[in-house]
């Protein structure tokens, strides 16, 4: 065998499980929801059927699956707008300034909350923000005259409980591209005078933008499609087009309007990106 | 009962569950036991159930006591909606026995050939029953039964009796000024519609006038705090105060002023309110039609609806000899007792695909005017 071979072989046998799982769990599922989206009814109704487009048509017909998209894509855009404001300092600090056994500690603190189901997390914020809840009682207790405070079944809420939820993954993915810096181009920008705030500017900030693109990504996704906390924070406010997905399988089971209007979430998200990528790609930030 | 007929229900298991799981692994046990004792499993018969978990038909004491009477296996598989119960029934022929079918499936499941008429001379406690569940249109047709009315119940209003002084009992009070984020009602097109429809005084099932039916829903906006869709989320909510009056189900409010001691009242409108009732099926093709006509007897017999509300919470019974059975201490006694309440009531009925579709789009449309 031939290096070039053995490389290929390498290849292959190191990630061929890797691909064959994703086309096994995730190619084989979305090709078969993709062909549930063009069939007039849904497939567990024996019978005949035929294909359609009216799946992706009633999307544009009905009036209220725009604003359920603005609101989902917006939901997205704070959550994950807030999520590296909370999380990027947070990884700032861990990467550069706090070293040794802390940082261990406070990495617990921080993946602590995966630990607990998500469910019961967004439940407990339900306590915290809800009137007579802990916020609205240490209020009262510093200004007994405040008026009532209950953020529960608002859009904030329903930010606040998704912030929660997904804000490690921009503290991690910044985390590993802050300490990829190395700490002699900070101590070069200071010896030709650069002031902190300047070598954090024109160096550590561009130079970890990949990991807050990429968490970024990993937060904006998820957001967009997600129906449980907005269920639950935001009550009769927390309409999306994710829980009206959910609603086409669950209630109606019009499995194929269900399946269609995931594939259009799908396209405005690749849409989207389509739109960035070549922002990111000039600055370099995506390869 | 022949050995394909014993596997047959592996076969249907369609959506699996852990509790689904455990049934087919005893069903194998089952299968095993046969190839050794074959005399003895023929002797007795198996009925298989379709039905919600933990609706009923499938507490284990009732299943121990029907087999000893009867010499009849109990088995059963779920579904978790009655679009999943037709596909089941469709793509099983000749697996099931008994199905539930509620008052507004079981005309779909009889237009769509999927259960047979009931032998009333088979069911003993036949003459028993409330005629006006017995002989609706809903659960016979030409003149034959395709649903033996097994237990009944209402969709109206429940409220938080520390904040209501006195009671309210009217449907208008939901659309209430001083009520400002303090509804709440269930996440469900066709149960909104129906409030809808007799807030506007219009027929609760189909509604001519759907615009004013919107209209009257979209006011709702100010009142409305959260839409619901399961009674642990509505327990949860309603002891965290999150609202003080709610669309809700009989039985549920029952279960949540006794079981968990929440200041639960409950009331049918002036206006109206929502009735149901479920009728027990048997199966088109059922492989063992006696033992089917034995188990629905069991089911609307004093002696099983006793232990089943007593034990575990129940719906009202189609048998008024059930309900006098009840001691007089028992919530739903009072509750379903109340004629005047009762005659209140709209029954649901089929709607049609273009109905439900329409429903939906206008919940979705509603919904989505709450939220801007």
């Amino acid at each position: 065998m031939s290096p070039r071979q053995r490389q290929i072989g390498a290849i292959l046998g190191l990630t061929g499980p890797a691909y064959a799982w994703l086309a096994l769990t995730i190619f084989l599922p979305l090709a078969a929801m993709l062909y549930c989206s063009v069939l007039n009814v849904s497939p567990l109704i024996p019978g005949p059927s035929h294909f359609t487009l009216q799946n992706y048509l009633a999307f544009f017909q009905k009036s209220f699956y725009l604003p359920l998209t603005w609101w989902s894509v917006l939901m997205g855009v704070w959550t994950t707008l807030f999520s590296f404001l909370v999380g990027y300092p947070a990884a700032y600090a861990l990467a550069k300034r706090i070293k040794g056994r802390w940082r261990e500690a406070l990495f617990l603190l921080i993946v602590l909350p995966f630990w607990s189901n998500a469910l019961v997390r967004i439940f407990s914020w339900t306590m915290v923000l809800r009137q007579g809840g802990l916020i609205d009682m240490a209020v009262h207790a510093v200004f007994p005259d405040a008026p009532a405070f209950s953020l529960l079944f608002t859009y904030p809420a329903v930010v606040v409980g998704l912030v929660h939820s997904y804000v490690p993954y921009m503290i991690l993915t910044c985390y590993v591209s802050l300490q990829a810096i190395d700490d002699s181009l900070m101590e070069a920008a200071q010896s030709l005078g650069a002031a902190n705030w300047t070598v954090f500017r024109r160096v550590v900030f561009p130079l970890s933008l990949p990991g807050v693109v990429s968490g970024s990504v990993l937060i904006f996704v998820p957001v967009i499609g997600s129906f449980m906390e907005p269920r639950i924070l935001g009550g009769a406010k927390g309409a999306t087009l994710g829980m009206n997905i959910e609603e086409q399988f669950t209630v109606t089971a019009n499995w194929p309007l269900g399946a269609a209007l995931s594939f259009t979430l799908l396209a405005i998200v690749l849409l989207i990106f389509a739109v960035l990528y070549p922002v990111l790609k000039r600055r370099g930030i995506w390869s | 009962m022949t050995e394909e007929s014993k596997h047959r229900p592996l076969k249907g298991a369609g959506r699996s569950n852990r509790r689904q799981f455990l049934a087919g692994a005893t069903a194998l046990g089952v299968g095993a036991t046969v190839l050794g004792a074959p005399r003895i499993a023929r002797a007795a018969g198996d009925v298989k159930v379709l039905n919600w978990q933990g609706y009923g038909t499938d507490e284990a004491w009732a299943v121990d006591a029907f087999h000893k009477a009867t010499g009849n296996t109990v088995t059963h598989d779920y579904y978790n909606s009655e679009s999943e119960m037709i596909t089941k029934l469709r793509t099983n022929p000749g697996g099931y026995d008994v199905v539930l079918t509620n008052c507004a499936w079981n005309g779909l499941a009889r237009q769509a050939d999927l259960i047979q008429p009931i032998d009333t001379s088979k069911v003993g406690n036949w003459g028993d029953l409330t005629p006006a569940f017995r002989d609706s249109p809903l659960l016979n047709d030409g003149g034959k039964t395709y649903g033996l009315s097994w237990v009944w119940g209402i969709t109206a209003i429940a409220y938080n009796t520390d904040v209501f002084k006195p009671a309210p009992d009217t449907l208008a009070k939901l659309w209430d000024a001083s009520l400002k984020k303090r509804v709440a009602l269930r996440d469900d097109a066709i149960e909104a519609v129906s409030f809808g429809a007799i807030a506007t005084g219009q027929d609760m099932n189909h509604p001519a006038d759907l615009a004013k039916v919107k209209a009257k829903l979209m006011e709702l906006k100010p009142n409305v705090a959260l839409l619901w869709s399961s009674e642990d989320e509505w327990n949860k909510q309603f002891a965290a105060k999150a609202f003080d009056i709610s669309v809700y189900w009989s039985g549920s409010a029952l279960r949540s002023k006794t079981n968990f001691k929440l200041p639960v009242g409950y009331y049918v409108p002036q206006e109206g309110g929502i009735g149901w009732f479920d009728g027990l099926a048997i199966a088109k093709g059922s492989p063992n039609p006696d033992g089917a006509h034995a188990f629905i007897n069991y089911m609307v017999d004093p002696s099983f609806y006793v232990e089943w509300e007593t034990k575990v919470g129940a719906p009202a019974s189609a048998n008024p000899k059930a309900m006098a059975a009840l001691p007089d201490t028992d919530p739903s006694k009072g509750l379903y007792g109340d004629e005047a309440a009762v005659k209140r009531l709209q029954f649901m009925a089929p709607l049609t695909d273009k109905e439900k579709q329409d429903y939906s789009d206008l919940w979705a449309e509603v919904k989505t005017a709450f939220a801007g």
